[in-house]
């Protein structure tokens, strides 16, 4: 009996602990955001921000706080998470820091409001990419979910996306790159040259692919194309016949023994191409980077077919209003005023004002990384390490070269969820 | 106790007697603790996923619904089917290596080692892996099977193959290697824990009547030790079919497992379908452990 009232007692001191703790939390939240400050600096306001793309770098948040007097909270997902968080709990941020393919998915819940391009100060530095799809003027515009096409509505409040540019902008885009596969030069022994190089009987065994459906299948899809299997209308959203396709011949490469593993996070490819176990496989760039740096040869090689492209950008959420919509629409100008814009070149991703971020880059910087010129001292990472030396030139080039030769976006297609139910298919295989 | 049970008597005393619980309803009270425990902590969750399993879905939400859908997808798929094959597969060889190894290690210890204390400084040893953590363990078989691995190496470098050997890892191998690393403690406890409570005197009056010791071993020792047996059993079985890491990390994500497919859906947020996997798992290792209960009554050495 005792002993009963003991445990009775200890769990209700615990437990009130927590509440407590909890309230106390709760408190200070609440405090900070229902605030309504007009000016942040003397009364702070906080911007909650979740997503993908640049929400898990530390910097911009503390520069933000130094600049601006705005709090950055921000909270790092997967992009599934994000999807449904978007639109499960719009509530529970202000910011959406988004991929152009999840926008899709969730604008038509009515969480994201759009901007008006009048109040973005730098709308007009914004790389045409993001306008109409073409980098230049001659640029073919690439398949998939490319951002221009979910990047305007007609006016407030439409939840259906405009063919063309108009005064409504949906998301302020930010981060973006072109991916490829990522090689061992000294292990592969030719030239790469295609996407179909991966089947390549002679890398049997040493080849990887990611086990993310959504990423993974446009791989595929571009292999498929490059060795003239398949000829898609649009790799970003194809039909049940071309997935049906596609996983078919996926399983038979993969009986074929083609394949060493299929990853699904970062570090596991980097440990799979820094060990040797694969010589060519789907790559990020940063894995690439990551790779090089323990003194392992490793390239993000260019191939003829193009890129696999993604893009990511920023997003209000739809309860924005008044002095939080005002300091929302300032953060967004802040960051598209440049530092920013060369934190992320400097990391080998693109910034979507590229002209913004030149005044905050060095000469050489932006020789290495936007001009694809070779080096003339070492490159370093924002954090100051030594990612290239002298001399070096960046895989594939300028941001040109590289952005103009896009094939396809990331995107989300109409049979979504029958091509994941076909994927996990070809992974059980 | 002995004093508050006395206090309570002369509590007792005092008071009218319509006050003094009866004891039906004592020990209902006394089973109240654990049965809220085990109520808020494993039936409703478990009732929940259940309820969860016949929801709609889409890529956002879950929708309240009475669908069979979730379970007709489930069950009308070859993926399932093999998925599942292959995770019994597994359970079966886990099972059947750590099985020979664990009794072979508990029997050592309990009639090969002669004084208590040796037993349990070697009992202990055997625990010392454990103290890091299952995926560290796991993950450090990495370096020792891969194509340029410690194991590979000395092959090549010995002469014995010319080329790596490919299949020690991102294989079924790799897989079954590791889950028998992980696993193999889970079987040595229990039977250790029986072999000891073995009376030596059983064993001594075997040999008296002339029993050889593998006569011995298979009529004494063995059907003593079943219990232990079925117990690890019950925990490598259950350890196995619920693996995710070790599958997806040694196979390379070549090789799917049931809680690797749950995983799959839950990062893909199609909760109903995983839930709909998960009662199916449940319900076939409820069967698998209802099946060891009647082979081995765990109760009577216990």
């Amino acid at each position: 009996m005792t002993e009963t009232k003991k445990t009775a007692k200890g769990i209700s001191r615990r437990s009130l602990l927590k509440t407590a703790s909890a309230a106390a939390g709760l408190a200070a939240g609440s405090g900070a955001i229902t605030g309504f400050p007009t000016i942040w600096a003397q009364n702070p306001i906080t911007l909650r921000q979740f997503g993908t793309g640049v929400s898990n770098i530390n910097a911009i948040a503390e520069k933000c706080k130094a600049d601006l007097g705005i709090t950055l909270e921000m909270t790092a997902t997967d992009s599934d998470a994000a999807a449904q968080r978007a639109v499960t709990q719009p509530k529970s941020y202000d910011i959406a820091d988004i991929e152009y393919w999840i926008l899709k998915k969730v604008y038509a819940a009515g969480v994201i409001q759009p901007m008006d391009v009048k109040k973005l100060k730098y709308y007009d530095k914004v790389v045409p990419l993001f306008k109409n799809g073409k980098l230049k003027p001659d640029s073919v515009i690439a398949q998939g979910t490319a951002p221009h096409t979910v990047g305007f509505v007609e006016k407030a409040g439409d939840k259906k996306f405009a063919k063309e540019e108009t005064q409504w902008f949906t998301m302020m885009p930010t981060i973006y790159n072109a991916d490829t596969l990522g090689i061992r030069p000294d292990l592969v022994g030719r030239e790469i040259t295609s996407w179909a190089d991966i089947l390549d009987p002679a890398f049997k065994g040493k080849t990887a692919i990611l086990n993310i459906p959504s990423i993974g299948i446009m791989d595929a899809a571009m292999i498929m194309e490059a060795s003239g299997q398949l000829k898609y209308a649009d790799k970003g959203n194809m039909t049940k016949a071309e997935i049906d396709k596609t996983i078919d011949f996926l399983i038979k490469t993969k009986q074929a023994g083609q394949f060493r593993a299929f990853w699904k996070s970062f570090d596991e490819s980097v440990n799979l191409m820094a060990s040797g176990e694969v010589v060519i496989q789907s790559m990020w760039s940063p894995a690439v980077a990551a790779v090089r740096s323990k003194g392992i040869a490793c390239k993000f090689q260019p191939l003829k077919e193009g890129y696999r492209s993604w893009g990511g950008g920023l997003g209000l959420a739809s309860h924005l209003k008044g002095a939080e919509l005002d300091a929302a629409y300032e953060y967004i100008n802040w960051y598209t005023s440049g530092w920013v814009g060369a934190y992320l070149n400097r990391q080998g991703y693109y910034s979507a004002c590229m002209d913004t971020a030149k005044g905050f880059m060095s000469e050489d910087e932006w020789g290495y990384w936007i001009e694809g010129k070779s080096a003339k001292g070492d490159i370093l990472s924002p954090e100051g390490k030594v990612m290239e030396k002298a001399g070096a030139v960046r895989d594939g080039g300028s941001f040109e070269e590289r952005m103009g030769h896009v094939a396809c976006w990331n995107s989300v297609m109409d049979e979504d969820r029958y091509m994941v139910r076909r994927w996990n298919e070809f992974i059980a295989a | 106790m002995a004093t508050i049970t006395s206090s309570e008597t002369e509590n007792a005393g005092r008071r009218p007697k319509s006050f003094r619980l009866p004891l039906a309803v004592i020990s209902y009270l006394q089973s109240v603790p654990l049965a809220l425990i085990l109520g808020f902590f494993l039936l409703l969750p478990i009732l929940m996923i259940a309820v969860v399993s016949f929801w709609d879905y889409d890529f956002a939400q879950m929708y309240p619904d009475f669908l069979t859908m979730n379970y007709a997808e489930t069950l009308g798929s070859w993926v399932t089917w093999k998925t599942y094959l292959n995770t019994l597969k597994y359970a079966l060889m886990v099972w059947a290596i750590t099985l020979v190894i664990g009794f072979w290690v508990a029997y050592f210890l309990a009639f090969h080692i002669r004084t208590t204390s040796m037993q349990m400084v070697l009992f202990l040893i055997c625990t010392v892996p454990f103290l890091t953590s299952n995926i560290i363990r796991m993950i450090s078989w990495i370096p020792v099977l891969g194509r340029n691995g410690l194991i590979n190496s000395a092959l090549v470098g010995s002469g014995v193959v010319s080329e790596p050997v490919e299949w020690l890892l991102y294989s079924d191998f790799a897989v079954v290697l590791a889950m028998v690393h992980l696993y193999t403690l889970f079987m040595v406890t229990p039977i250790f824990n029986t072999l000891m409570r073995i009376d030596k005197s059983l064993v001594e009056a075997a040999r008296d009547a002339g029993a050889t010791s593998w006569q011995i071993l298979a009529n004494v020792i063995i059907p003593l030790a079943k219990p232990g047996m079925a117990i690890g059993t019950i925990f490598v079985v259950t350890l196995v079919m619920a693996d995710f890491s070790t599958v997806q990390v040694m196979s390379g994500g070549q090789s799917a497992s049931v809680a690797l497919m749950m995983k799959n859906q839950m990062s893909l947020l199609q909760y109903p379908a995983a839930a709909a996997n998960a009662v199916v798992l449940l319900v076939l290792v409820l069967l698998m452990v209802a099946g060891i209960l009647r082979i081995v009554d765990i109760r009577k050495e216990l």
